[in-house]
């Protein structure tokens, strides 16, 4: 009774989660939590065989599933908090609530016999025992499972796959259409340069610039400019950064003290020099 | 034997209002999971108050069509996402009048 104690308010804290999690990523650990203190109330209810599977099977295989679909379909897919249909929240909690009482007070005033225990039931060890089960009076049953797993695993495979609709372009035919792009339109065949290559800074937020001075944009990550922190890295711009580079050195200043400025501190002190050298 | 019920209830319960409340398709999912999981709590409670093992045999065939579904369920949520790039359940509504 003791671990059902310890362990319950945590399953049911870790439920809650699931419904007020924001992040579906947060959801999945939640449901890992209740899946794990499940396992732990069948180890003391004596089915030390149910412990493993809920362990193996439940957080093993089915939440990283879970986890592994969330990453696919990408994990910042935020769920829009608009109803569709009005008061569908506050009718569902309303009735959750009624069921969830009518159940706990029905449970509450059912008074049932003497707990029998599994004690004669688990004599032989509980594996031997769910065995002559399983393969006793419950063998057509599993044999169905055994057949529903196959016909599921085919299903999966079937609505995962997709046809390959056009030919698979091979790497000559990559590159001569490169070149006859560059030829029609004059698009370089080859890569774009990276960030910060032959400019005044080799931050990734600086584009390389092109041999008449002008900023190449794609070589820097577009999320950067959707993000509007594109910095082109010129004259003027250089004021804004060692400005904010001395901020930060005087904010750091009382933290690590002044003899701490390590090797990766060097390159931020010197530009913050050089910055205030045309201050002046 | 009663304490043990009556998590299982709460846990149902909670699965239940999950299923009704949230929009994401995984986590309507992973709701219906926890509701398999309240009621394999149940079962095997049952299987100790009566002495007899079907109870944990019940709840171990649930986990195989658990295990089943989920396979399945995921399968077609990716291929829904991978058609049209969401995983809410507001957004499929062809068969909606």
């Amino acid at each position: 009774m003791t671990a059902f104690w310890i362990v319950a308010p945590v399953v049911v804290v870790a439920a809650l989660g699931l419904l007020f999690a924001r992040k579906a990523v947060h959801a999945a650990l939640s449901v890992a939590v209740v899946m794990v203190g499940l396992a732990v109330l069948y180890a003391a209810q004596g089915a030390p065989f149910l412990f493993a599977v809920q362990i193996i099977v439940y957080t093993g295989a089915i939440m990283m599933l879970f986890l592994f679909v969330l990453m696919l379909v990408g994990v910042e897919s935020r769920e829009s908090l608009t109803e569709t249909i009005r008061g569908q929240r506050l009718a569902a909690t309303v009735a959750g609530l009624g069921f969830g009482f009518v159940l706990v007070t029905a449970v509450g005033q059912t008074t049932l016999g003497p707990v029998t225990g599994l004690r004669s039931a688990n004599e032989d060890g509980n594996v031997y025992g769910l065995a002559a089960l399983m393969f006793g009076p419950y063998v057509v049953a599993m044999q169905l499972t055994a057949a529903l797993l196959v016909t599921a695993v085919l299903g999966a495979m079937v609505l995962a796959h997709r046809e390959a609709l056009t030919p698979r372009r091979s790497q000559a035919e990559i590159a001569r259409d490169r070149m006859a792009e560059y030829a029609a339109t004059g698009r370089h065949p080859g890569n774009p340069p990276t960030p910060g290559v032959f400019a005044r800074h080799n931050a990734v937020d600086t584009p390389a610039p092109l041999p008449d001075g002008s900023p190449a944009a794609d070589s820097v990550s577009p999320s950067i400019v959707a993000r509007g922190q594109l910095r082109d890295g010129f004259d003027d711009d250089i004021h804004v950064v060692s400005r904010q580079l001395r901020r930060e050195d005087d904010e750091d200043e009382p933290r690590r003290g002044s003899g701490a400025v390590g090797r990766d501190g060097e390159p931020r002190r010197g530009s913050g020099a050089v910055g205030r050298e045309e201050d002046e | 034997m009663n304490e043990y019920l009556t998590l299982s209830m709460i846990l149902f319960t909670i699965g239940a209002v999950g299923v009704l409340v949230r929009r994401n398709a995984i986590v309507v999912f992973m709701c219906v999971e926890l509701m398999l999981n309240a009621t394999n709590l149940a079962l095997v409670t049952f299987s100790r108050q009566h002495g007899t093992l079907d109870g944990q045999i019940a709840a171990f065939f649930v986990m195989v069509v658990a295990a089943a579904e989920v396979v399945v369920g995921l399968a077609i949520i990716v291929s829904i996402y991978s058609t049209r790039r969401t995983t809410s359940v507001d957004d499929a509504s062809l068969l909606k009048l």
